[in-house]
């Protein structure tokens, strides 16, 4: 934890100048009788990123805080593997949106979530994986009258159907 | 005298049996629609707008009325049993709403937030009854100066909220004001901060990908590494009894709260500019100031949920004050109410008073119609909120991150804001094991877009000149609130870097 500190620290002043870098190509004076240019505001509070990064840095010379003090690993074996399962299912969940449609990329997520990672029965999976996203789809498109990706043209024989139920 | 006769008048005209089954579907529809993440009172009132076309204008405006209170309700339903918070009105509830349902005490969390919001409403509803052509006069004296004021009161209160550290709490603030000027500059219409010149950037970031991501996807995958996967499904307690003993709870530890949500909510909420979002954020930070326990805020006090949701119910009336008095919306819902009100005939302003007594009486009616059955609809339905607890959660995880996506494509229709909202809850789950509190970044891209262009416009107003906000007289007392309060934890921070040295 403690080198991941002054990664984090270091990684963090990184983007406050990048920030401050984009903040200047809109100006950072302050025209006298007018008051600022547009990029004054953020260019400024990017300089104040960068210099918290600084006190934080300076905490963790002195370890002050929790993690400049703790030896601990940032991510163990479960940690790791929390990250590339679950986070990788909801990266893999959003990848297929425009390609299956929002709710059949709902439907695969639940059945790898509940299926693969929490070996649920099919008892359990199945109606989730098949209610859920329907549930999902007249709420949204019926109800609210709001329309999510539809995927590539295969699921239009599907996408038919539901239209023809709530129009 | 003459008021409580018009106020008796207008219940009278809620109470008619068409009136009041508008109200009754009106809180239920908004509860369900506050609930949900993403959606919010505004996409209610949008969506059933036309509906209303079949009624008589009276009872059309009552009905969407009674939208905007059940989706304030609802915004804290998301907030506490999933995390998520749904709306910006309801981000400050999250704060303590989930700590106690984590905690299995959803339910309190729950009652509370009820509670909260009806005291709140209450409270709001007789000030405006009583107070609303002075009130009007008040809110019009608040020009950008006191704005930015007000807001930067508002960012010196959340400095308070990140706990021990302080350059990392700055740091969160700055960067969710910095987040908050990305896309277009509101003065000039220039680009700015289109970061790596991608595209995407030109709508801006919206506070919703920024919380949903934090809170929807970040929270929930810290949640599920540093318990180490063994989270027990909440055995929270389904009983009448039981709500009941809560209420009783909520009004013991919350009463601060709602106190100083109620009133401070009205307030800001009749501002303009302001609105439900920093009176919610407000008042939280105040109550957890004046607080005996402040160390107990953000781990699952009764009052760190109260307090918010009485401060957006309370400004949600508020905010129906300038488009009723001086025909200015309040908020996004009220721009549309206003909208609707224009369609049908009806003139807001000054003379709405004169020359519509029985409409706007009736209408100020309905307000403590629909405040008394959203309670009673929001405890009924306490008990299928709880039941949704009590899912293992390998099945209330995945249920989140679809909600979190879902929701956060409803709000935004892009799926740039998606892969965002991802990069956000994957950078927050990395911050949140290091320390960095999100909260005060959520807090400030939502008020960043009020505090900048009043700042600007201030001195363009004054020439360029910054005394203007130390010579205005509502202005600058607030200023000087403000910078004491952002000076404290400075010296606190050298204080304690004193005595460190000194051991």
């Amino acid at each position: 934890m403690r080198l991941g500190e002054i990664v984090t620290a270091g990684v963090l002043a990184l983007l406050s100048i990048y920030l401050m870098y984009e903040a200047s190509k809109n100006g950072v004076g302050y025209t006298v009788g007018k008051g600022p240019q547009g990029g004054f505001w953020p260019f400024w509070l990017g300089m104040g990123m960068l210099i918290s990064t600084g006190f934080i840095t300076l905490n963790w010379v002195r370890r002050v805080s929790p993690p400049s003090r703790s030896e601990e690993p940032v991510l163990d074996a479960f940690g790791i593997r929390t990250l590339i399962l679950v986070g990788g299912g909801i990266i893999g969940f959003v990848a297929l949106i425009d390609i299956v449609s929002m709710y059949g990329a709902v439907a695969l997520f639940m059945l790898y979530y509940l299926k693969l990672l929490g070996r649920h029965s099919w008892t359990v999976t199945l109606p989730m994986v098949l209610v859920f996203p329907l549930a999902l789809f007249f709420f949204f498109e019926g109800v609210m009258q709001i329309t999510m990706p539809s995927g590539m043209s295969f699921t239009d024989p599907v996408y038919n159907v539901l239209y023809n139920i709530i129009y | 005298m003459e008021i409580l006769s018009l106020l008796g008048d207008g219940m009278l005209v809620a109470l008619q049996p068409l009136n009041l089954m508008l109200i009754l579907i009106g809180v239920s529809l908004g509860l369900f629609i506050g609930a949900m993440p993403g959606l919010g009172s505004v996409n209610g009132v949008a969506i059933l707008l036309p509906i209303t076309f079949l009624v008589p204008p009276g009872s059309a405006i009552i009905f969407l009325a009674a939208i905007y209170y059940g989706a304030m309700y609802g915004g804290a339903i998301s907030s506490i049993t999933l995390g998520i918070p749904g709306a910006s009105t309801a981000v400050a509830t999250t704060f303590d709403g989930r700590p106690l349902a984590m905690k299995g005490m959803a339910r309190l969390a729950l009652v509370a937030a009820a509670v909260g919001s009806f005291v709140g409403g209450t409270v709001s509803n007789v000030l405006f009854s009583f107070l609303a052509p002075l009130l009007a006069t008040v809110a019009l004296s608040f020009g950008p100066p006191e704005i930015f004021a007000l807001m930067l009161l508002a960012f010196a209160t959340f400095v308070g909220l990140g706990g021990d550290d302080i350059p990392k709490t700055v740091f969160s603030i700055c960067f969710g004001l910095v987040l908050a000027t990305v896309g277009f500059d509101q003065i000039s219409g220039a680009p700015r901060l289109i970061l790596f010149d991608m595209t995407g950037f030109l709508g801006g970031i919206s506070f919703l990908v920024l919380a949903i991501g934090v809170y929807g996807i970040g929270e929930m995958l810290w949640t599920i590494e540093s318990t180490r996967g063994e989270i027990t499904k909440s055995e929270a307690d389904i009983s009448v009894k039981g709500i009941i003993e809560d209420t009783g709870t909520s009004v013991k530890k919350g009463w601060k709260g709602m106190s100083i949500g109620s009133f401070l909510g009205f307030f800001v909420g009749i501002l303009p500019a302001a609105g439900a979002t920093p009176a919610s954020l407000m008042s939280y930070a105040v109550t957890k100031m004046v607080s005996k326990n402040p160390e107990q805020f953000g781990q699952g006090h009764v009052g760190g949920v109260a307090a918010p949701e009485a401060g957006n119910n309370s400004a949600s009336t508020g905010s129906m004050l300038p488009m009723l008095t001086l025909g200015i919306p309040g908020s996004p819902t009220t721009a549309i109410l206003l909208g609707g009100m224009v369609i049908w005939g009806l003139t807001p302003g000054p003379r709405l008073f004169v020359e519509q007594s029985d409409f706007v009486w009736g209408l100020i009616g309905s307000f403590y119609i629909s405040n008394f059955f959203a309670l009673l609809v929001n405890l009924t339905f306490i008990p299928l909120f709880i039941w949704m607890l009590r899912m293992p959660f390998t099945i209330l995880a995945p249920l989140i991150f679809v909600l979190s996506i879902v929701g956060g494509y409803a709000a935004m229709q892009d799926m740039f804001d998606i892969w965002l909202l991802l990069a956000f809850g994957f950078g927050a789950f990395f911050l949140r094991k290091f320390d960095y509190p999100l909260a005060p970044a959520v807090l400030a891209i939502v008020l960043g877009p009020i505090a900048e262009p009043t700042l600007r416009q201030s001195l363009l107003l004054s020439s360029g000149d910054p005394s203007i906000f130390f010579t205005r007289p509502i202005a600058a007392p607030i200023m000087l609130v403000a910078i004491i309060l952002l000076l404290l934890p400075a010296l606190k921070f050298l204080r304690r870097g004193k005595s460190s040295g000194a051991a």
